[in-house]
C-alpha cells in the first residue's frame, strides 16, 4: 500500500528534475496568485483577471516576435501590455463617467486586436502554443527565479497595502475621506494582478493562469468566513491543486497546465457540495434554529 | 485638539453638477462648535452642500473656505454609505477603521487603542456584536456601527447626512445623545435632517435650503410657517437649456 502511494505521489518528483522544477514553480505561483485572487473575488472583479490575461497575450506575442522564445522579451512584453491596459482603464474609469468594467473591456479588446494585427502583419508562423498553454515542465533556472521573485514582490506588496486595500474594498468612500491612498493602492493591486498573470503564463499559459487565481479563491469562500481564513484556505487549495495536477499530468500523460487547473476545478466542485459555508450538502440537512 | 478655531465659510457659493446648480449663492459661516441642522425639501441641495464641504464636489461658483481645517479633521457620514456589506469583515474591524488617523496603514492597535474601540462600540450599544460579520447586521445596527466609527475618528468637524433615516426611535435617541456629547466636546456638527420635531428639540441653529438659502439662524427664527412655506414652493427646476446665471456676476 505504502509502496503504491510512494510510486504515485512521491517517486515522480524524486526521479525527475523537471518534475521537481515544475513543483517549485507551481508552488511559487500558488502562494502569490491565490491571495490576489481572493481580493479580486471580494472586489467583484473575478472576470477582470480573464480580461487582463487577454490583454497580456499580445504583449507576450510581440516579445516572441522580436526575440524568439526569450523569457526576458516575453515577460517585458506581457508586463508592458498588461500594465498599460490596467492603468489606462483605471485612469479612464476614475476620470470619466465610464465604470471600470466598461473601460477594461474596451482596453483589453484593443490590446488584443492590436496584438493579433501586429503578429499577422509579420506573417510569421508564430508558435503561440507556449504562450497559450505554458510549459510548466520546462521551467529553467531563469523562469523559476522570475516566478519566485514575482511571488516575493506580491506577498511583500500585499502586506504593505493590506489595510488600505481592505478599506478600499469595504468602503471606498470612507477611504477617500481619510486618505489619498485609494488610487495608488488600487493601481498597485492591479499591478500585482498583471505580475501574477505574467508569472502564470510561463507555467500555465496566459488564459489558464487566471485559473490558479480564481478557482481557489471561489472555493475558499465556501469554507472560510473571515479574510485571513479565506486567504489561508485559497493558498492551501492552490498548492494542493498544483501538486495533484502535476501528478495527474505525469501519471496519465495529460498536458500539465490544464491538469493543474482541472485539479483546482475538482477542489471547487468538492467545495460547492461539501463546503461548510453554504455548500449544497449542508443545505439539505435540516437543522433547528438556535436560541439567539 | 488644537486651539485654532475651525470654521467653514461660504462666500456666494454655488455647488452643482455639470454647470447646473443644485444650491446657489450661499453666503455665511458655520462657527466653531456649532450644532447646525440643515433642512429643506428633496432636491434642495442639502447633501450637495455636505459633499462640497468634504471636497467631493468642487464649487462651480463662489468660494468655500475652510479655516484651520484639513481634510482629515472632517468626519462624514454620507446618506447612502457605500459599504460593501458582503465583504468578510467583522464589526470590530470595521469600527477600528476609524483609528486611521492615529494608526495609519501600518500602526498596530495596542491596548490603549483597543480600549478606545471597545468604548466606541459600547457607546452605541453594540457590545457583544464585535465578532459579528457586518453583513449580518440590521439597518439600524449598521447605522450604530457607522456612528461608532465616527466616534473613533475624533474629528473636529462632523457632517451627518440624514443619519436617522429608517432608524427606530430608540436608536435615534441614542444617536442624538451622541451628537449632544460631541457638541459638548466643542466639535462642529452639521446634520441634514427631515424631522422638524427633532430639529426643534435638539438643534439650536438651523439652515433652511431650497436650492438657495431661505433662512439661516436660531432654529425658532428659521422654522417659521412662512419660511417653511417658501421652501415648499421651491421649483425643482432643471432646465437643460438654462442660461448662465447673472446673479452675483460683477
Amino acid at each position: 500500500m505504502i509502496d503504491i502511494v510512494y510510486d504515485w505521489a512521491v517517486a515522480p518528483f524524486l526521479d525527475f528534475e523537471f518534475m521537481r522544477r515544475a513543483l517549485v514553480g507551481t508552488l511559487a505561483l500558488a502562494l502569490g496568485s491565490a491571495p490576489v485572487g481572493v481580493f479580486l473575488m471580494l472586489r467583484r472583479m473575478s472576470l477582470t483577471g480573464d480580461s487582463m490575461a487577454h490583454a497580456i497575450l499580445p504583449g507576450a506575442a510581440i516579445g516572441y516576435l522580436v526575440s524568439g522564445l526569450s523569457l526576458t522579451a516575453m515577460t517585458i512584453g506581457g508586463l508592458v501590455a498588461g500594465l498599460a491596459v490596467a492603468f489606462g482603464a483605471g485612469f479612464v474609469a476614475r476620470t470619466t463617467v465610464l465604470k471600470e468594467d466598461a473601460t477594461l473591456a474596451a482596453f483589453y479588446l484593443l490590446s488584443l486586436a492590436l496584438g493579433v494585427t501586429i503578429v499577422s502583419l509579420h506573417g510569421s508562423n508564430v508558435d503561440l502554443l507556449h504562450v497559450l498553454f505554458g510549459t510548466v515542465l520546462a521551467l529553467d533556472n531563469d523562469a523559476l527565479t522570475l516566478l519566485a521573485g514575482i511571488t516575493t514582490i506580491t506577498l511583500v506588496t500585499l502586506a504593505l497595502i493590506f489595510r488600505p486595500l481592505v478599506i478600499e474594498c469595504v468602503d471606498p468612500q470612507f477611504l477617500r475621506s481619510i486618505s489619498r491612498a485609494g488610487a495608488p493602492v488600487h493601481f498597485a493591486f492591479m499591478g500585482l494582478v498583471v505580475l501574477n498573470l505574467v508569472a502564470g503564463f510561463h507555467a500555465l499559459g496566459t488564459l489558464l493562469a487566471v485559473g490558479l487565481m480564481m478557482l481557489p479563491a471561489a472555493s475558499a469562500r465556501l469554507w472560510a468566513i473571515d479574510l485571513s481564513g479565506l486567504i489561508a484556505v485559497a493558498v492551501v487549495i492552490a498548492v494542493l491543486s498544483g501538486y495533484f495536477g502535476l501528478i495527474a499530468s505525469y501519471q496519465f500523460g495529460l498536458p500539465s497546465g490544464p491538469a493543474i487547473i482541472l485539479a483546482a476545478g475538482v477542489a471547487y466542485a468538492f467545495s460547492l457540495v461539501f463546503g461548510r459555508v453554504g455548500g449544497f450538502l449542508w443545505r439539505l440537512i435540516p437543522q433547528r434554529h438556535l436560541e439567539a | 485638539m488644537t486651539l485654532t478655531a475651525p470654521s467653514i465659510r461660504f462666500e456666494n457659493l454655488t455647488l452643482g453638477y455639470d454647470r447646473h446648480p443644485a444650491l446657489h449663492h450661499l453666503t455665511g459661516e458655520v462657527k466653531p462648535g456649532s450644532l447646525l441642522a440643515v433642512i429643506g425639501p428633496n432636491g434642495a441641495g442639502k447633501s450637495t452642500l455636505l459633499k462640497g464641504v468634504v471636497g467631493a464636489l468642487k464649487p462651480i461658483g463662489g468660494q468655500l473656505k475652510l479655516d484651520a481645517i484639513e481634510g482629515r479633521d472632517i468626519a462624514y457620514l454620507p446618506q447612502l454609505a457605500d459599504v460593501d456589506r458582503s465583504f468578510p469583515l467583522n464589526l470590530y474591524d470595521f469600527v477600528a477603521m476609524g483609528l486611521w488617523r492615529t494608526v495609519g496603514a501600518f500602526g498596530t492597535i495596542g491596548p490603549k487603542s483597543a480600549a478606545k474601540v471597545a468604548a466606541a462600540i459600547s457607546a452605541v450599544g453594540l457590545e457583544g456584536f464585535e465578532r459579528r460579520s457586518i453583513g449580518t447586521l440590521s439597518g439600524g445596527q449598521m447605522q450604530r456601527t457607522l456612528f461608532a466609527r465616527l466616534l473613533l475618528q475624533d474629528a473636529r468637524v462632523i457632517l451627518l447626512d440624514e443619519p436617522f433615516n429608517a432608524i427606530d426611535t430608540r436608536t435615534a435617541s441614542d444617536l442624538i445623545a451622541l451628537i449632544h456629547r460631541w457638541h459638548g466636546e466643542g466639535r462642529t456638527i452639521v446634520t441634514v435632517l427631515h424631522d422638524l420635531e427633532t430639529v426643534r428639540r435638539h438643534f439650536p441653529e438651523t439652515m433652511l435650503l431650497a436650492r438657495e438659502c431661505i433662512a439661516w439662524g436660531a432654529t425658532r427664527d428659521v422654522c417659521t410657517p412662512a419660511n417653511l412655506l417658501a421652501a415648499r414652493h421651491m421649483v425643482e427646476a432643471f432646465d437643460r437649456d438654462a442660461v448662465a446665471c447673472a446673479r452675483g456676476a460683477a
